[in-house]
């Protein structure tokens, strides 16, 4: 049957379950999470998967749906191993996000929001990623490729089809498949936090600059004088 | 105008340390010390120190922090909770992900100290989820906390508990407006409130509860550690202290400048090589798609609230996106409104109808296929969502429309006139350039 999951496989979610709901005051905030963990199970949200939350939380199968078909990151079909997704809000677009969008369909053969037949790459134009100074921007099951382009994109998805290593710009030391992600967000850590770098180059531009002019924040101890001291000599 | 404004590196002052995320980094640099400053102080008087500093909030209105905290109700037995809004998501915006990235624990840190000062023991961290290494740094960094004895239970001995949890969303921008925010963390479409009743008194699970942007929260243990005559020593009088500007599009040296606020575009574009060689600035945002566009007449605009309002937009969240004369703003202006259309949670009418036919019209008008009786369209239908939408990003789909429209009337007839757009956009992508 398609609609449950199997008794092993239920058993075995039923523990991480419990696991998140327990970090919640109240149940139901648990259904993100756990629409997560299912999607980890699986590589979509299934209706399996709906049941599954429904039943942890007590909730209707119509209740889940409503909540699952809101957010954009639950899929409804089977995404690809590795789920490529291209920022072509106006600042990546311009910057030529749409000419790396255009170029990855063209050369997977596929449209947004579908996946190669070898199922390892799966395609989605995505908003605003919060790196537009690394723009434009690249996704890999949400981790940072930054600064990318067409060439870039194309040799990235090619490699991911071949199973090299790929390592993102900002993020673990090597790219995690896209149900592995989907369980790092349901809230089990894979124990890769401290990997890859702390920031990257335009992160630290400003910082950069000011060291080098011997720029700081003012001393806490040799603070100018207050304005409001000076108001007296300001008044004789 | 003086070109004295400097930089001033708080939050991200150890960021070039290659292990600036751990803990043992960050207290080599002083880290927690605020914290256990704080723990000796009574709430009320933290809460009092916040609002003298005249800290703003930082997600983008600037309603001042102390006096969010003050607003919970005192008689209201629920519990109380602090939940930390890091679902950056405005387009433009991108300083509070690098800094959740490379210094996690003045975040955590800022968390314990807020939570202490309003007298909860349960924080949220909401990150969208679309950002998985954030996300990761984020838990191990609270983990690193727990372990020291800095979270959990009777933190540094003074009986004070706290559990902070790392909460991943799911692809929603309206999911960064607060009230929305908190339905989605309590399981349901994240759909706004109507407000009042304000999260201060009735927030999550009904609670009193506070949300606070994560560069609000995280500016809250420096001012603890040095004090408020150190915060408002940077800044204006109305607009204290130091924020990230984050700098992208055609400018030589994109990425966060940590500076007082009030500082300049002409500063900052000074500092950051300028715009991209061989081109010129044509126009740009001062806080994020949702603030009106400004262009060159406003590079000497003080980057605080109160100037960048008096000229005709909005500070939001100092996401200055940066478009050279290779931009067709017909283009950028689409793109924007095809994100609004999008997002809008589709409760309220003016925004799901409004942003629908805003898409229709401009894309007609891109391709040239328009008439000028559609600029007087889209100006009709800003004027249905301004004010008449049931939160602020309807309110703030009108921004570029509108500010477009007033700045390049003309660029839009042009589309019309030549039957479609007249930009190579080639011209406009990092390698087109100089072609
Ligand atoms: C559509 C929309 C999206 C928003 N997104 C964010 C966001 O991603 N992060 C944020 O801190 N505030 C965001 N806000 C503002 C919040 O509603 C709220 O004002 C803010 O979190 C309060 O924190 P602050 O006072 O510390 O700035 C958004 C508002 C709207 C209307
Ligand atoms: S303005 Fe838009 S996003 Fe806000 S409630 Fe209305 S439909 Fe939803
Ligand atoms: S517009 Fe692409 S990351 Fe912001």
């Amino acid at each position: 049957m398609s609609s449950t999951f199997s008794d092993e496989t239920r058993a075995r979610l039923e523990v991480d379950a419990k696991e998140i709901i327990a970090r919640y005051p109240r149940e139901r905030s648990a259904l993100l999470p756990l629409l997560h963990l299912v999607q980890a199970e699986e590589g979509f949200v299934s209706s399996a998967g709906i049941e599954f939350c429904a039943e942890q939380l007590g909730l209707t199968a119509a209740e889940v749906t409503a909540v699952a078909t809101f957010y954009t990151m639950y899929k409804r079909r089977p995404a690809g191993e590795y789920h490529v997704g291209v920022c072509t809000n106006t600042l990546c677009a311009v910057m030529g996000g749409d000419e790396i969008f255009a170029s990855l369909k063209e050369h997977l053969g596929i449209g947004n929001d579908e996946t190669t037949e070898d199922g390892k790459v799966s395609l989605e134009h995505v908003e605003c990623n919060a790196a537009c100074d690394f723009a434009p921007v690249v996704m890999v099951n949400w981790e940072f490729f930054d600064n990318q382009t067409p060439d870039s994109a194309k040799k990235l998805v090619d490699d991911l089809r071949l199973g090299k290593d790929v390592v993102p710009t900002r993020g673990p030391d090597r790219l995690c498949t896209w149900k592995e992600a989907s369980r790092v967000l349901a809230g089990f850590s894979d124990g890769r936090g401290a990997e890859g770098t702390q920031a990257g180059e335009p992160s630290l531009t400003g910082l950069r600059l000011a060291r080098e002019r011997g720029w700081t924040a003012p001393d806490p101890d040799r603070l100018p004088a207050a304005p409001a001291e000076t108001d007296e000599e300001g008044g004789a | 105008m003086s070109t004295s404004t400097t930089l001033t590196p708080v939050l991200s002052a150890n960021w070039d340390r290659p292990d600036s995320f751990t803990l043992e980094s960050y207290r080599s640099t002083g880290g927690y010390e605020a914290l256990r400053k704080a723990l000796q102080m009574e709430p009320d008087a933290l809460v009092d120190l916040v609002k003298n500093s005249g800290l703003r909030g930082r997600g983008g209105a600037g309603f001042p922090t102390g006096m969010k905290w003050s607003f919970l109700p005192k008689d209201n037995p629920n519990p109380r909770y602090l939940v930390v809004n890091a679902d950056e998501s405005e387009p433009g915006t991108c300083k509070d992900i690098p800094l959740m990235m490379a210094n996690p624990h003045v975040l955590v840190e800022g968390v314990a100290i807020a939570s202490y000062a309003i007298k909860s023991s349960h924080a949220f961290i909401y990150v969208r989820g679309e950002v998985l290494h954030v996300i990761r740094r984020l838990k191990h960094a609270v983990a690193e906390a727990y372990e020291a004895g800095l979270l959990g239970t009777n933190i540094l001995g003074t009986g004070f508990d706290l559990d902070v949890v790392v909460h991943a969303g799911a692809g929603a921008y309206i999911c960064g407006e607060e009230t929305a925010l908190l339905d989605s963390l309590e399981g349901y479409r994240g759909q706004p409130r109507l407000k009042p009743p304000f999260p201060a008194v009735a927030g999550l699970y009904a609670s009193p509860t506070v949300v606070n942007n994560v560069e609000s929260i995280a500016s809250v243990p420096s001012i603890v550690a040095n004090g408020i005559e150190w915060f408002t020593a940077m800044g204006t009088e109305k607009s204290a202290g130091f924020g990230f500007f984050s700098l992208s599009g055609h400018v030589t040296r994109p990425g966060q400048y940590e500076a007082p606020l009030g500082i300049t575009l002409r500063e900052l574009l000074d500092m950051a090589g300028g715009i991209r060689a061989g081109h010129e600035l044509k126009f740009w945002t001062p806080g994020g798609s949702s603030t009106p566009i400004f262009t060159d007449e406003h590079l000497d605009t003080p980057l605080d609230f109160e100037s960048v309002g008096a000229a005709g937009s909005m500070l939001g969240t100092r996401a200055l996106q940066i478009f050279d004369e290779t931009t067709c703003v017909v283009r950028a202006v689409g793109r924007w409104i095809a994100f609004y259309a999008h997002e809008s949670c589709g409760k309220c009418t003016p925004c799901r109808e409004g942003n629908y036919w805003m898409v229709q019209v401009l894309d007609r008008l891109e391709n040239g296929e328009g008439t000028e009786a559609d600029l007087d369209k889209l100006l009709d239908i800003c004027d249905n969502l301004l004010g008449r939408s049931f939160c602020a990003l309807g309110d703030g789909a009108t921004s570029p429309v509108m500010s477009s429209i007033k700045y390049f009337r003309q660029e839009y007839i042009d589309h019309l006139e030549q039957g479609g757009c007249p930009f190579d956009h080639a011209k406009s992508t990092v390698w087109g350039g100089d072609r």
